[in-house]
């Protein structure tokens, strides 16, 4: 069978883009009409509605932006829309995991040597692995930030709405780059660039951690590849601006009809759980943000201390107690530098943790939302398929064989629709109960091991501050 | 308001705190004079401090007595020692800062008024933490008018003027009041005149090295030492601030803990109780500090300021006495008036050298004090931050051990 990477080979294939709330199923014509261009121009600064990738995430047939790959070992099937596709069945799905059981999850990723390009930074991003799922096992290529941001779109167009948990790529940053664009060689750009090299690399290392990412040909190809196609090299969408679509679809369909007859408490539980998680990691993201701000403060002062310590020391005129303040001077000097460095930990250990936390979950919360989109759409087949069937009950008196017929043939695509629309809220129910306990597998493990990282980052500082007073105090002893 | 006996709170200041209080100066104490603060109450806007003296000297009718002062009767003693002219020679012990519990209030009333946005937990934990606040800020000041009656007890001088003795003696309310609108302002000019005098003074070099030496010296050391405490306290600032948020951070985490369905709920937990024990040893540290190197300064920076008080007053002298001697060969030249002058120059004379004579001794053992407090204070501020900095390592290498252990 078909196993070429057309991912949008039908518009309807990309509900998660089909916002149209007037009609009740998907839209054959143009999903970019009147209605959904607000949304778009939100969800970016710099697409226009003509741009050109607009139309790559848009087009029939097989989009140039996605190359096909051909893999060396195992036969991936790629997650197509299902509308027309019957390997989208519960047994490819299966077929997947048996593969994951294969090759152990070994792969490694450090995206570095962040270089200005022109008007842009390129990262250096390098791959270790042994997994057979790759060419070779070690390589690198050059990235811009486009790419990874192109990267998410991507999996969010393909993902999303069928259930998984796509994680968010880093967010643009307009006060950040304009200084880096400016080329102001300062602290707080390096910061910034640090900051982003960052989150560029835990991106990618939670996307590769997905068991079907992983094998999802754009991302081998964002690995792999010397060049991405020069289609995709070009500004994209935002992972918030996608995301803010989705949940906004999301919204639409809440405000809409009836709300969903949960049947299945778990799903309720579910929401409930990670509507609180997110209240709280919030609380307490806040709360080491303020922390980071005042440690460096701390840093800052503790230096300004230190200066003026040694001006003290100068001006002391009794030798054994000059020479005990300009150590003094010295060991706070050194200390500020423990604040920094400290200040560094509780930012991208603790803090950083948090943030993505705090963005993962709305990528959970838009999966859920999904799911009642999905539901919704089954709902909407089946009051059609109703309708149509009084029309038939009706034109059976009345003597119109032809329009008869049409009904008749409407009536069994539609019984086609409802049947699909059942199995597709079946399917994404089942895919949302893996990705969740998958999440949250993934984040008992990444706390516990974060937080622990974190506070052996507090032990070293401590440990310092025993070695500076400890050399410290002979001096001021020495005073007489 | 809060009415506070002096033995409330032990975890708050460290030991050192009781007992004689006088960290930042080095004083012997002896039998023949002994005085200390045995209580002081805090009322709505006064301190009442309970002055407590122990003498074997004949001038007291008692061998022990107490009796209780307020801010402003320190005031008028350490005035009365200023204005008097005996006294030009020394180093006047520096008058205590006015007890400032203004800021410490405000925040214990934004508390008030916040009850509704927080936990319950939450207030009573910030309610307990600006009492104790409220109460490190107490003590304080009242180790500092301690200090101020301790220094002058121990001063062979001082300690024996009278208004000192009835200070401690006389058991019933001075009626100093407050200085009117009018005096306030005669003392503003006064400081006026006195640092532009000092300019010119100083400008003029003296013939004596050592008092060359000490006014160069003074000058630069003062305004270092200001420099150096105002850096001090936004230090410490920001290490409070850092300990506040530790706190915020152990009550989400508590949250978490108690919320979460998975694994992470005791991890949570534990983590919560490190934040709130390591936020107690930040704090700590902070308020160690305080005392042994925000409070020193601080010292210094006034008492730095009284010893140049003391050489803008001998320089003055100095040039009475070169008024003196200039109206004298005035005189005699005019052949008028001349006992007149010489008497006056003899005056002049005998003030300006009587003055140098102590002024250099007050010198010399202001040098030594300083050292000694600074050797003590800096000794001790090392100690504590090892101390504090051990029990953090303990605690989180203690945590880290479970946390592992069960991962």
């Amino acid at each position: 069978s078909n196993v070429s990477l057309c991912v949008q080979s039908e518009p309807a294939s990309l509900p998660a883009v089909d916002i149209s709330t007037k009609t009740n199923g998907p839209k054959q014509d143009s999903l970019f009409d009147e209605d959904t261009e607000d949304l778009f121009a939100e969800a970016t600064e710099e697409v226009s509605l003509d741009s050109p990738e607009r139309d790559v995430l848009l087009s029939e047939g097989p989009s140039p932006a996605i190359t096909p790959i051909t893999p060396p070992i195992s036969v991936i099937t790629p997650r197509i829309g299902h509308a027309h596709d019957d390997m989208f069945t519960h047994s490819s799905f299966d077929e997947i995991e048996e593969e994951e059981g294969g090759d152990s999850f070994d792969i490694h990723i450090s995206v570095s040597d962040p270089e200005k390009v022109g008007e842009s930074w390129n990262n250096l991003e390098r791959s270790g692995t042994s997994m057979s799922l790759f060419r070779q096992k070690d390589f690198s290529v050059k990235r811009r930030f486009s790419d990874f941001l192109g990267l998410h779109s991507k999996l969010a167009s393909k993902y999303l709405h069928i259930g998984y948990i796509v994680p968010p790529a880093p967010e643009k940053s307009i006060v950040g780059m304009t200084k880096v664009k400016v080329g102001k060689e300062d602290q707080s750009s390096n910061e910034f660039v640090e900051k982003r090299r960052s989150a560029l690399e835990r991106y990618l290392m939670r996307t590769v951690k997905h068991p079907i990412l992983l094998k999802d040909p754009d991302v081998l190809q964002f690995l792999e590849s010397s060049e991405l196609p020069r289609a995709v090299n070009t500004q994209a969408l935002s992972s918030a601006g996608i995301l803010r679509m989705v949940n906004k679809a999301a919204d639409a369909v809440n405000k809409m009809t009836i709300k969903m007859n949960e049947s299945d408490a778990w799903f309720e539980e579910k929401q409930q759980h990670f509507e609180n998680l997110d209240a709280q990691l919030r609380k307490l993201h806040a709360s080491v943000e303020s922390l980071v701000c005042h440690r460096k403060e701390l840093s800052v002062n503790t230096a300004q201390f230190a200066k003026s310590a040694a001006m003290l020391g100068n001006s002391e005129d009794h030798t054994a107690l000059s020479r005990a303040l300009s150590q003094l001077a010295e060991v706070e000097e050194k200390i500020d530098q423990l604040h920094q460095d400290q200040a560094n930990a509780d930012f991208y250990l603790f803090s950083e943790l948090l943030g993505d936390y705090v963005r993962l979950i709305t990528a959970v919360k838009g999966v859920f939302d999904q799911r009642m989109k999905t539901w919704q759409k089954w709902q909407d087949s089946q009051m059609l398929l109703q309708k149509k069937r009084e029309a038939e009950a009706k034109l059976q008196f009345a003597n119109k064989p032809d329009k008869l017929q049409q009904t008749k043939d409407e009536i069994k695509e539609l019984e086609g629709k409802v049947q699909q629309g059942e199995r597709d809220f079946e399917q994404i129910s089942k895919t949302i109960r893996k990705e969740v306990s998958r999440f949250e597998r993934e984040r008992v493990k990444d706390f516990k091991m974060i937080i622990v990282k974190y506070l052996e980052s507090l032990v070293q500082t401590q440990q310092q501050l025993i070695k500076y007073w400890e050399a410290f105090l002979p001096e001021a002893k020495a005073i007489s | 308001m809060m009415q506070e006996g002096l033995d409330d709170g032990p975890d708050f200041l460290s030991e050192e705190d009781r007992g004689p209080r006088a960290v930042n100066v080095d004083l012997e104490m002896d039998a023949t004079l002994q005085v200390d603060i045995s209580d002081a109450l805090s009322e709505r806007d006064k301190v009442k401090f309970t002055v407590h003296t122990k003498s074997t000297l004949p001038n007291f009718k008692q061998n022990e007595f107490s009796v209780v002062r307020q801010h402003e009767e320190f005031i008028w003693l350490h005035d009365s020692f200023v204005e008097n002219e005996d006294y030009a020679g020394y180093i006047i012990p520096p008058a205590p800062p006015r007890p400032d519990f203004d800021a410490s209030r405000e925040k214990l009333q934004k508390l008030g008024e916040g009850e509704g946005s927080m936990t319950k937990e939450e207030f009573t934990k910030m309610k307990q933490e600006l009492e104790a606040e409220y109460l490190a800020i107490f003590k304080k000041t009242v180790a500092m008018h301690e200090v101020f009656l301790c220094r002058v007890a121990a001063h062979p001088v001082l300690r024996k003027d009278l208004n000192f003795h009835v200070f401690l003696e006389y058991n019933q309310d001075l009626s100093v009041r407050g200085k009117n609108k009018k005096e306030k302002l005669e003392d503003f000019f006064k400081n006026v005149v006195k640092s532009a005098d000092g300019v010119l003074v100083a400008g003029v070099k003296d013939v004596d090295d050592f008092f060359e030496h000490e006014k160069t010296f003074l000058l630069e050391y003062h305004n270092r030492v200001k420099d150096s405490s105002a850096k001090c306290d936004r230090m410490i600032r920001s290490h409070k601030n850092a300990a506040d948020d530790m706190n915020r951070i152990a009550s989400s985490l508590y949250m978490l803990g108690t919320q979460d369905s998975t694994d992470l709920c005791k991890f949570f937990l534990k983590v919560s109780e490190l934040f709130e024990k390591t936020r107690k040893i930040e704090a700590r540290v902070a308020a160690d500090e305080d005392l042994k190197l925000a409070d020193l300064l601080k010292y210094y920076l006034r008492e730095s300021q009284a010893a140049k008080d003391l050489l803008y007053r001998r320089s003055r002298s100095l040039v009475d006495y070169e008024n003196a001697n200039k109206a004298l060969d005035k005189a005699r030249a005019k052949n008028r008036d001349v006992l007149q002058a010489e008497n006056n120059q003899q005056l002049c004379c005998h003030k300006f050298e009587k003055i140098s004579e102590s002024a250099k001794q007050e010198l010399v053992d202001f040098k030594t004090r300083r050292v000694a407090a600074f050797r003590k204070n800096l000794v001790e501020l090392a100690e504590l931050e090892l101390k504090h900095a051990k029990g953090n390592l303990q605690l989180l290498q203690s945590c880290l051990g479970v946390l592992k252990g069960n991962t």
